[in-house]
């Protein structure tokens, strides 16, 4: 295998009870590569998207990140998870830490960086998404969007082979969306391998290299947004389009 | 002129005021209020009551109180964590440690742990403080599994997969992430555990106690003997309530804190 692949699922299937949400996906991620998934509410992309880093188990079929099988029972999971990032719709900071901190604290518990070492790094970042002089905030005290953003930052302290967004901009008063998509799309040109669930058509179509649609737990089509968006093949991705896009 | 409907109540309202001060003359005037006093408020007596009522009795209430806590918190977080557990052997023996424990009246415990287990098993307990305070820590740490599981399950799901997508395992993520938060929650529960056990260590004196190891129900009993009078007891009660009022209005004053920093 390539090593260039940085995530491989193969027959992907997730089960809840009778409820069959992936049905066999099939998906590679090269590195570098942006890839956004599509799709309307309830069509797997933030199933898929959790069971990447085995948030969910899948129920068959394989996940290998980087070489590591996560879906084997031997792989050490706490360790393949240091090296993907994850980015979530409700941000999850932990808000009995500052900004600093929770950038701070998985480089000190996980990475065992010295305290010094990861406060720098986390200042940084904070400053590289744009959070200059908010290192000593709380949560409860940042807007939306730079809560997102630090949560962009926490990942991106553990150096990630690839960080995924599970609707990342979902939860965000409108005004708050275009500050978190641009931080994103200057990961993407500095060559950060994201795998992006979204509802941003426009993100997608300006940003990713390659647009997944899915639907009823199955990859409908993909392929670059020029394609997928533009010029979709598949009755069911036109159809999905026509009504986001509509609007 | 028709009443309005405000006014009706106001004068509702003015009614309620007059009637109160009515009923508290009455009970002013019927009461006996030299029998009262000397039947349980002879000063000299309360005079009598110190300063051992407090360096004896009352250091003993908090010994027990705080020992029986200490324990309650340390066994009811590792009976919490292992109702949590994904282990099924864990979750089923602390959950029926929990329905035992809280199921039986903590004096029908205490004289079976107290008296039963030596009398069956020949072993006996080392001291007074330990035959008291080992029961009431086993009682307090089943409520206190209750209330600190409740605490971790309140602190969001989000919380818990977000400390796992960076990498640490479940009990970092508990200790770093999920404890502290619970912990928030559960300081006013838990402080109101607190003052139920100051309470009920008013029981322990069922065990049998030597002069040395009473509590301050005991002690107000124990003074209602030598005296044939109550006032030893009321005096024990005004104890408790020095003891017991400052950490409820703490309480109270926590959950007004919380309701305004919380948004």
């Amino acid at each position: 295998m390539s090593t260039d692949v940085v995530v491989n699922i193969t027959n992907l299937n997730k089960s809840f009870g009778n409820n069959h949400v992936l049905r066999g996906i099939d998906l590679q991620v090269q590195r570098g590569e942006v890839v956004c998934i599509i799709g309307p509410s309830g069509s797997g992309k933030s199933t898929l998207l959790r069971c990447v880093n085995m948030l969910e188990t899948p129920t068959a079929g394989t996940v290998v990140v980087l070489g590591r099988e996560l879906t084997d029972i031997d792989c050490d999971l706490d360790e393949a998870r240091a090296h993907i990032g994850m980015v979530f719709q409700q941000f999850n900071l932990f808000p009995h830490m500052t900004a600093l901190e929770n950038v701070c604290i998985a480089q000190r518990k996980v990475l065992k960086r010295s305290a010094d070492e990861a406060a720098t790094i986390a200042h940084g970042l904070l400053a590289r998404v744009g959070l200059i002089e908010k290192d000593d905030a709380y949560p409860a005290q940042l807007s939306g969007g730079q809560q997102q953003r630090v949560a962009i930052a926490r990942a991106l302290a553990m150096n990630p082979d690839v960080i995924l967004f599970d609707e990342a901009t979902s939860a965000l008063d409108p005004e708050l969306v275009g500050e978190v998509l641009q931080v994103m799309q200057s990961l993407a040109q500095d060559g950060m391998t994201m795998l992006v669930v979204t509802h941003e058509m426009g993100f997608a179509n300006g940003v990713a290299d390659r647009v997944v649609f899915m639907d009823a737990g199955v990859i409908v089509e993909q392929g670059p947004p020029s394609q997928v968006i533009s010029a979709p093949v598949e009755e069911r991705t036109r159809a999905f389009l026509s009504s986001v896009l509509n609007h | 002129m028709a009443i309005s409907k405000r006014k009706k109540a106001q004068y509702r309202r003015i009614a309620v005021y007059v009637l109160s001060v009515i009923a508290l003359l009455a009970v002013a005037l019927v009461v006996d209020w030299g029998r009262l006093q000397s039947a349980m408020f002879q000063w000299d007596i309360v005079v009598e009551q110190f300063p051992s009522i407090l360096t004896n009795a009352a250091k003993n209430t908090i010994i027990f109180t705080i020992f029986g806590f200490a324990g309650g918190l340390s066994f009811g977080l590792l009976f919490a964590l292992m109702r949590l557990s994904t282990i099924r052997p864990y979750r089923w023996f602390a959950a029926t440690y929990i329905e035992i424990f809280r199921g039986i009246p903590l004096l029908v415990t205490l004289l079976i742990l107290g008296f039963g287990i030596p009398i069956a098993t020949g072993w006996h307990w080392p001291n007074p403080y330990v035959q008291g305070a080992v029961p009431l820590a086993l009682v307090a740490s089943a409520y206190m599994a209750e209330t600190i599981r409740a605490g971790i399950e309140a602190v969001p799901k989000g919380q818990m997969e977000a400390a796992r997508s960076l990498g640490m395992s479940y009990s970092r993520a508990m200790i770093t992430i999920i404890i502290p938060q619970a912990l928030r929650i559960i300081v006013p529960p838990l402080t109101n555990e607190f003052v139920l056990l100051i309470k009920d260590t008013s029981l322990i004196s069922v065990l049998g106690v030597t002069e040395g190891t009473r509590d301050l129900a005991r002690f107000g009993r124990d003074g209602v003997n030598h005296t044939a009078n109550a006032t030893p007891l009321i005096v024990a009660g005004l104890v408790y309530l020095a003891m017991t009022i400052p950490l409820t209005q703490l309480v109270a004053w926590m959950e007004r804190r919380a309701k305004a920093v919380s948004r």
